[in-house]
């Protein structure tokens, strides 16, 4: 055990971040677990240039969901459960993470049987709280901008540090 | 290669490598706690590593530099004079095993000669946002980073991607960054990758030196001729994804050589397996000569003094059908390999293409070996890129294979194609086949249910990004 420790501590070539599975994007372009929180972006259903920033705080599970102009989510009056867009948004991050990945960063206990973010979401007994949008916002914008940059021929050949792997298995 | 040629290869370990590689275990050790707090143990380590330098041109100024660090004076100068004295280490190594790999295959290869370098393009306040970055980094050590520090880097990533000449170091401190964001706090991890860590912030520290990154990018000339590929090794982090394709050139009057074409674009997280092609989009040319297999044609083609090609799809044309099994069997012993640009000597760019075949697969709890000659050697089935088709039960049922020698504490092959024989039927697949879009029915299904990731992505970009 040590020695196979030892021998992974001393390569170059290694997978440190774990891959995200494929998922539809067009709902929800946009799930991170960062800044304590699971959060994203969900398109809105009726209107093409709207999107809500959702999300639920890691420890609390308090849940927070506002259009991109801070502007809070309609279905969401304070008391009542978790709207559509954070159903949405649970769900995606358990497509994209796993659900043990999820559930150990929000830290919810979701015992045996549970599979999906509803089951999440019904294990989770939070309270409406305001969380700030814009700041999710900008990150979806700056994740976007990624592909406005453009490609290139010149060699990189720091990537040999970043061999594209197979799935986990 | 033949049993013979892995016995020579596998033959005893290549001396020098260990103790080289101990000092550089020393040193990576001082940056996991940070310079800040070296401790008696780690700053012998540094001492030691500079010590190895006495007899170089870099070595008086290792041995200040070490010094000063270890009485807790460390500047930006002495930063980069013990990353410079890491990489000279690792240079002495990667000569040392690709001598081996060489000799070992018989394989010529070019001699280095630098072609007169341009004026590096200025971007000093960038290029200093990397470097007080890095150094912050190692005084505070992996261990002290969070959240706060990995942050810290964020402006000047975005900064250095708007700038086309500075793509390298983007691309590097962007995937270094990524990995402490999902490692941290880096102090409440289990364990560290150490090493890899280190060659990272090296490799980061010396490409921001003003002028630094540039060695190996100047054209030495363009090439004309006819381009035989061998297969294609994928590249892929969060947010780059680059392909690498390896070929042999045949032009008039020159022997056959090896070259390489890269590709790289810039991508996201949720963009992965065969959707990454759709990222290569403007390149028609070499991805239909992947999917395909196809030779190009190629005229005024940039060649660089490393033996890569700038390529530009619209200098080069599809050719005939070309297999790239017979391309090796033909022409891989006697082609010509490329030099090594001095600041990529580095074990993990040792990336030789060769051709196995008559060996025996063996499979054990998921790791593949191939038994050449009664020689064991060990293939990395974890480096199959899920943009392709090859899969481990593949390569386990494969008779000959095409791929990359590689050395990352001990030698390896990484597969880009394989004969095999499932259910009595021989099959033939390369990493490159996909490079259209998928052919296997299974595949193309599930792309299907997923929708278009790329798409959707540049359609919430067009709408709001430019507001």
């Amino acid at each position: 055990m040590n020695a196979d420790r030892a021998a992974w501590e001393q390569r170059s070539a290694l997978r440190v971040v774990s891959p995200v599975q494929p998922r539809k994007l067009a709902k929800v372009p946009f799930v991170e677990l960062a800044d304590g929180r699971l959060q994203g972006v969900v398109s809105s259903g009726s209107d093409i240039e709207r999107v809500y920033v959702s999300s639920f705080t890691a420890g609390t599970h308090a849940y927070s969901c506002s259009t991109n102009n801070n502007r809070p989510c309609g279905a969401l009056p304070s008391g009542s459960s978790p709207c559509k867009h954070l159903h949405l948004l649970a769900a995606e991050a358990v497509l994209q993470y796993g659900l043990d990945r999820v559930a150990r960063y929000l830290r919810v206990d979701v015992g045996d049987g549970a599979s999906s973010g509803a089951d999440l979401v019904s294990r989770m007994d939070g309270q409406v709280e305001r969380a700030p949008a814009a700041m999710v916002f900008s990150r979806f914008l700056r994740h976007l901008n990624y592909l406005e940059v453009p490609d290139t021929t010149v060699p990189i050949p720091e990537m040999h540090w970043f061999p594209a792997l197979g799935a986990v298995r | 290669m033949i049993g013979v040629q892995l016995g020579e290869l596998l033959d005893a370990p290549v001396p020098g490598v260990d103790e080289a590689l101990d000092l550089v275990a020393g040193f990576d050790d001082a940056l996991v706690h940070g310079f800040a707090r070296l401790g008696e143990d780690r700053a012998m380590a540094l001492s030691a590593l500079a010590g190895a330098l006495a007899a170089t041109p870099l070595g008086v100024r290792a041995g200040e530099a070490a010094e000063k660090i270890i009485a807790g004076s460390a500047t930006d100068e002495h930063l980069t004079t013990l990353a410079g004295g890491r990489t000279a280490l690792f240079g002495a190594v990667h000569d040392a095993l690709l001598t081996r790999l060489d000799t070992a295959l018989g394989r010529t290869r070019a001699a280095w000669e630098e072609s007169p370098s341009t004026t590096a393009p200025s971007a000093d306040n960038l290029l200093s946002g990397c470097r007080s970055w890095l150094n912050e980094l190692a005084i505070t050590g992996w261990r002290g980073v969070g959240h706060d520090l990995v942050s810290a880097a964020d402006q000047t990533i975005e900064a250095l991607l708007a700038v086309p000449d500075l793509r390298r170091q983007a691309v590097l401190l962007d995937g270094l960054a990524a990995e402490l964001r999902a490692s941290s706090p880096v102090g409440t991890m289990d364990r560290l990758p150490a090493r890899r860590w280190a060659d990272l912030w090296t490799r980061a520290l010396l490409l921001s030196r003003p002028g630094g990154g540039h060695s190996g990018s100047e054209p030495s000339g363009s090439v004309s001729g006819r381009l035989l590929i061998l297969g294609v090794d994928v590249h892929e982090h969060g947010t780059a994804v680059q392909i690498q394709v390896h070929g042999i050139l045949e032009s008039a009057g020159t022997p056959p050589r090896l070259v390489r074409a890269s590709v790289a674009a810039p991508k996201v997280d949720t963009i992965v397996g065969p959707a990454l092609w759709r990222l290569l989009h403007r390149y028609p040319v070499l991805l239909g000569a992947l999917a395909e297999q196809r030779s190009l044609d190629i005229t005024d083609m940039p060649l660089l003094d490393s033996g890569d090609l700038v390529w530009h799809d619209d200098r080069a044309g599809a050719g005939e059908p070309a297999d790239p099994f017979a391309t090796a069997r033909v022409l891989l012993a006697g082609a010509l390999a490329p030099a090594v640009p001095p600041l990529d000597r580095h074990p993990v760019r040792i990336s030789e293409p060769v051709l196995v075949e008559g060996y025996t697969t063996a499979t054990e709890g998921g790791a593949v070996t191939l038994d050449l000659g009664g020689h064991i050697l060990a293939v990395d089935v974890d480096r199959l890129p899920t943009c392709g088709p090859l899969t481990p039960e593949l390569v386990a049922a494969s008779t000959a294979c095409l791929g990359l020698i590689r050395w990352d504490g001990g030698w390896t092959l990484q597969p880009l194609a394989v004969q095999a024989t499932v259910k009595r039927k021989p099959v033939t697949a390369h990493n490159g086949d996909w490079a259209l879009g998928p052919t296997d029915p299974k595949v193309v299904k599930a792309e299907a249910k997923a929708g278009d990731a790329v798409a959707v992505l540049r359609e919430r970009a067009g709408r709001l990004l430019r507001r």
